[in-house]
């Protein structure tokens, strides 16, 4: 019996932590010693707020390096990153301390801080998940809402679902599989939602899905 | 007034049917705002747009406002003031008359209210009454808290901390505190008087009023007359630009009913303007907001050359606009205007001069700024974005975990 899909949506609270840093010993304490929400934060903040840029700006921690710090080559090292083929935010944050601490054991970072009031500062966030009043029963329907649910509700099932909520795959991908879309679940799992702006993404997946309704 | 779906044209339907399932959310619960101002300024003005729109969600939100006399808010005044880090000595007898000042409010609470939002340091000592009266307090920070003075940030640490959470606008103004704190950046209102689209004719009309000339560039500071918004200095760096390019110089602002200073600064402003005919000092009251609008469009780059700032919603206004913006790095104007892609941030009167040539000089280079400039502050700081958070806000003084279910 076929399933049906409940589009979901999520908003955030931003939430600070009082902690800042400002030379990269400091950095990497931080990012020892911050919940994981806080990593994911720092990985996916540009993403909501420039969403409507291409190319976009890479995580806080590169951004700020670059920016703050002056550090180039390490900055590059930390956005290219690539969040997407990490399974879990443990694994993201290992990734960042073991570049920064590569980094550290070859210079000496403490003499590199940023100037005043330019300090990298903590932040984290709580997630609230709502239901929309959107119901998919069949690949038509799907395509359909895809085209007036929010932006929120595509990064929840996309972003959130992967690495925050721990599914391992996005909610699209599993649910295609489930119909038996097997091809289509595979095509939107390759995807790299990190590298193309939200309504990007959006009409992306109209474009395949739409294929797929031809085809079926 | 606005209701809130009248915004659904320019953020869209998903984003005010979400607005909808939280306000549900709240349903039997009250939110009493409470601040020391019912007109001027910028906490005023974001309460009297916000809350006929929290109610059109559904949401039982009022306002009360407590009262001081003019000693209590040259108190205030001088706590603002350490805060943005002037040194401002504020004597033990000073700060007794506060808190009595506040005890003396403690009739504004309501009764029935859920949730207490208190907006800056004025009323902040109501937060007394929680042990007596429970419920949930919210602490809201409008203020540059980046240096604020040791002695005046421990007297309000000891009150802050009595809260449920406070709220900053900007990551820099967060620091240790035995309670969760929340960023919340303030909003504009696309619909209000001071933001919506104008006719040409009305912008001519109101330029004509003031003799301002739309033949001749127009450089605008829109801004309370206060030692920390530097008008002083934006008219040196309209000198310095004066020298090469035929430009004028437009500061228009008000006062608020708790900022005494307001007329002093006035009196240097025209003093440092010379009577220059190209310099429009506008001393305007209450209730400008089409004048504000209008000279706001009427402008080839507006500026906001504050040195300390809370938020800087005149930059968001700019912005909104398709307006090139050069602003000073403080408060959260960073957070608005990344440098050379969405505006332009400077640290000196010479940067903002430099600046202010570099667009007049290549207009296409400043019109391609306020496009991108528009774009972020539609996506990140309007009304209908605040509500949200807000919303949020409330839910979460219920809610313990990382990721609630709602």
């Amino acid at each position: 019996m076929a399933t049906t899909f409940r589009f979901l949506t999520r908003l955030n609270l931003v939430e600070l932590l009082g902690r800042r840093a400002k030379n990269i010993p400091e950095l990497l304490e931080g990012l020892r010693l911050v919940p994981g929400t806080s990593i994911y934060y720092h990985t996916h903040r540009f993403l909501q707020q420039h969403h409507y840029l291409s190319p976009e700006p890479p995580n806080d921690f590169a951004f700020w390096v670059t920016n703050s710090l002056g550090l180039d080559s390490l900055g590059e090292r930390l956005a290219s990153v690539d969040t997407v083929s990490f399974p879990t935010i443990r694994d993201l944050r290992t990734k960042y301390l073991e570049i920064l601490e590569f980094y550290s054991q070859g210079h000496n970072a403490r003499n590199g801080d940023c100037p005043e009031g330019q300090e990298f500062h903590f932040m984290s966030f709580r997630t609230f998940i709502l239901p929309t009043p959107y119901e998919a029963r069949d690949l038509k329907e799907f395509r359909d809402i895809l085209q007036k649910v929010s932006i929120n509700s595509i990064y929840f099932h996309i972003f959130d679902a992967r690495l925050r909520l721990k599914k391992g795959k996005n909610d699209f991908s599993n649910w295609l599989e489930e119909m038996g879309e097997t091809q289509l679940a595979r095509e939107i799992s390759r995807l790299d939602p990190y590298t193309i702006t939200f309504e990007g993404l959006r009409r992306d997946l109209i474009q395949r899905v739409s294929r797929h309704v031809k085809n079926s | 007034m606005s209701k809130i779906r009248d915004y659904v044209p320019i953020v869209g339907e998903s984003t005010i049917e979400e607005l909808f399932l939280l306000a549900e959310r709240l349903k039997g619960k009250i939110i009493q705002n409470i601040n020391s101002t019912a007109v001027g300024g910028g906490v005023a003005e974001i309460l009297i747009r916000m809350l006929p729109l929290l109610q059109d969600l559904g949401v039982n939100a009022s306002w009360g406002v407590i009262k001081g006399d003019e000693k209590f808010f040259h108190i205030t005044k001088k706590m603002h003031n350490a805060l943005h880090g002037v040194d401002a000595s504020i004597g033990r007898d000073e700060l007794d008359y506060f808190i009595d000042v506040n005890r003396q409010n403690t009739q504004e609470i309501m009764a029935d209210a859920d949730i207490l939002f208190i907006h800056d340091p004025q009323p902040i000592a109501l937060v007394e009454q929680k042990d007596t009266l429970g419920r949930k307090w919210i602490w809201r920070c409008h203020i540059d808290f980046t240096n604020p003075k040791k002695d005046v940030w421990d007297f309000l640490k000891n009150y802050i901390e009595r809260f449920d959470c406070a709220v900053f606008s900007a990551p820099a103004f967060s620091r240790p505190l035995a309670i969760r704190q929340v960023l919340i950046s303030p909003s504009i209102d696309p619909l209000s008087e001071k933001n919506r689209e104008l006719s040409d004719d009305l912008v001519n009309g109101i330029c004509e009023r003031f003799n301002i000339d739309r033949g001749r560039p127009v450089i605008t500071q829109i801004s309370r007359f206060d030692y920390l918004k530097d008008p002083v200095g934006v008219i040196r760096a309209y000198k310095m630009v004066k020298k090469h390019l035929d430009c004028q110089l437009v500061l228009a602002g008000g006062g608020a009913t708790d900022d005494p200073e307001g007329m002093k600064v006035l009196e240097e402003v025209h003093r440092e303007a010379e009577n220059d005919p190209d310099i429009f000092v506008l001393f305007l009251p209450p209730g400008s907001d089409i004048e504000i609008n209008a000279l706001q469009r009427a402008s080839d780059i507006v500026l906001q050359k504050s040195l300390r700032e809370g938020f800087g919603l005149t930059v968001a206004e700019g912005l909104w606009k398709g307006k090139p913006v050069i602003a000073s790095a403080v408060g959260g104007i960073p957070l608005q205007i990344a440098h050379k892609y969405s505006g332009i941030l400077t640290h000196s009167i010479e940067g903002t001069a430099y600046w202010i040539k570099q667009l007049l000089n290549e207009p296409e280079y400043a019109a391609k700024l306020g496009v991108n400039g528009r774009e972020h502050i539609k996506y990140n700081y309007l009304i209908t974005r605040h509500i949200r958070d807000y919303l949020l806000l409330f839910l979460s003084l219920y809610e313990q975990k990382d990721i609630v279910s709602l």
